[in-house]
């Protein structure tokens, strides 16, 4: 039943026991050397996600992508890596050095931070902490800290609108985003994510679906990313934040974004689609990864394509739709399940999921129902607005005819 | 359990140095030749007027107060999650209630016309 990183952490604390050092610094040691295998694995994943990336947009738009540097083009993030540390670092006028270099590494060490608490297999978890959810919660914020850093100090007026619409846009997110995070850990009695994983039978994608749905919409908009990219919004602001960036300090916010793409899905996966679970982990524990991989790319797959399908929203459409729609169906589905949950206390586990599966769904029907309505009452007014469009020369023969 | 919370401090400190080594790399290996034009705030071609660090009208003051109460009173009721194995029906209600008056406030703000983005 062990699994083979627990049986190295363990042999190697036989062997420094044996060299006399005390069991402090050898649990420090080992925190070091597991925190570094740890950020490695992800930064390595995280170059290989920008082929990933770059090849589905490719794919997308119909075109091939990468496909010169080695097979398929795999080479490319190394290139592309080796041509951003040997450029030219240019520091704009006027701004605000130590910010300046500051906020590229915020952006990118928040992501490392938040994989301590994603759960690999049954034993393989950088730190099983009870309180994990709130401190996904809480270090997922400070990533937001270094797109304002970096958007105020780079004294440029695009890279200050993309700094000030990204708060607007993260600060309006975060709600809808907590509150479903909320509903794992009601239905699981914990925050701990092993805990919240383990009590996955079945998945809570089966049990509350819309809380999953409301999660991955709030999550893209906490990255940023296409529709709700108005921080960036290449065709209104150039890129936002990260205007006056080069070289590898553009890259680190490159390699940030993409990477906490990959995270929020793993956590997505973790919450909801059981993280590791999957057929016969118990008996291998090197499965667990695996299926926690699969099911990440799954949700990171549903990003790429949404981002690559749908245009930009305007920002008050998209504050409209976190304050008016998200926020009040998240606070409802809290309460439906928060009352449902204690009322089927003993319930058959079958019947349990099946009345908050059906709950759900009335909830998705009452407001596409509210929706639909919505839809119409503003077709009409819009059409109501809108003056009649007239050929110009009609207009002219009307103006002559007056005279 | 203090091991975990001895490997999330040793990440805090850690994290920051695997970015930091990718920026000092360059400063070692890259080219600099700064020039007045160079270093220019960019600006679609034209020099930039006045100052960037201007007083900005920050129309989500409000959006930032409504994100305030909504947040803190959120993260309450995570213990209230946490501990529902232990809560009679009336603790449940009590939470519901809880929630409806965040409702109450949001709908408030709503009648108010703060949720506008004008």
């Amino acid at each position: 039943m062990s699994d083979p990183v627990n049986s190295i952490a363990e042999w190697l604390r036989m062997i420094l026991s044996g060299w006399g050092l005390s069991e402090g610094l050898i649990t420090l040691i080992l925190a070091i050397l597991g925190v570094v295998i740890l950020a490695t694995f992800v930064l390595v994943v995280d170059i290989l996600l920008v082929w990933v990336e770059r090849k589905m947009v490719a794919r997308f738009q119909d075109r091939l992508g990468p496909n010169r540097v080695g097979p398929f083009g795999i080479i490319q993030p190394i290139a592309d890596v080796i041509k951003l540390l040997i450029k030219e670092d240019i520091l704009p006028v006027g701004a605000d050095k130590f910010i300046f270099n500051l906020a590229p590494v915020i952006a990118l060490a928040t992501v490392l931070l938040l994989w301590a608490v994603v759960p690999f297999a049954p034993t393989v978890i950088g730190a099983d902490i009870n309180v994990a959810v709130l401190y996904v919660v809480a270090v997922g914020s400070i990533g937001t800290l270094g797109i304002i850093m970096a958007g105020w100090a780079s004294n440029n007026k695009y890279a200050l609108l993309g700094a000030f619409r990204t708060v607007a846009q993260m600060i309006a997110y975060e709600v809808p985003m907590i509150i479903a995070l909320l509903i794992p850990v009601l239905l699981a009695r914990s925050m701990g994510m092993q805990t919240i994983v383990s009590a996955q039978s079945p998945w809570y994608i089966f049990v509350v679906p819309l809380a999953a749905v409301i999660l991955f919409i709030s999550s893209i908009a906490e990255l940023g990313r296409t529709p709700f990219d108005i921080s960036e919004a290449e065709s209104e602001i150039v890129a936002g934040f990260h205007i006056e960036y080069t070289g590898m300090k553009f890259g680190l916010f490159y390699a940030g974004e993409l990477l906490h793409a990959l995270t929020v899905s793993a956590l997505i996966a973790t919450l909801f689609l059981g993280g590791w679970r999957g057929p016969f982990v118990d008996q291998v524990p090197l499965l667990g990864p695996v299926y926690l991989f699969v099911k990440a790319f799954l949700v990171y797959y549903l990003i790429m394509w949404i981002r690559y399908s749908f245009p930009r929203v305007r920002i008050d459409q998209m504050l409209g739709f976190n304050w008016k729609f998200l926020t009040p169906l998240a606070l409802l589905l809290l309460i439906v399940v928060a009352i449902l949950d204690k009322a089927m206390v003993g319930v058959d586990t079958v019947w349990y999921v099946l009345v908050m599966l059906g709950a759900n769904l009335l909830i998705v029907w009452g407001t596409v129902l509210i929706l639909r309505r919505y839809a119409q009452i503003e077709r009409v007014r819009i059409a109501e607005e809108r003056p009649e469009a007239r050929a110009p020369e009609a207009e002219m023969g009307e103006l002559l005819g007056q005279e | 359990m203090p091991n975990d919370w001895i490997f999330i401090g040793v990440f805090l400190l850690l994290a920051p140095i695997f970015p930091a080594a990718a920026l000092i790399i360059p400063r070692l290996i890259a080219p600099r030749k700064p020039n007045p034009l160079k270093s220019e705030t960019y600006e679609c071609g034209i020099e930039t007027y006045g100052e960037t660090w201007v007083q900005f009208k920050a129309q989500y003051y409000i959006f930032a107060l409504v994100f305030l109460i909504f947040d803190i009173e959120v993260v309450f009721l995570y213990p209230w999650a946490v501990a529902f194995d232990q809560l009679p029906m009336f603790a449940v209600f009590e939470g519901v209630l809880f929630i409806l008056i965040l409702v109450a406030g949001l709908l408030y703000t709503w009648r108010k016309g703060v949720l506008e983005w004008a």
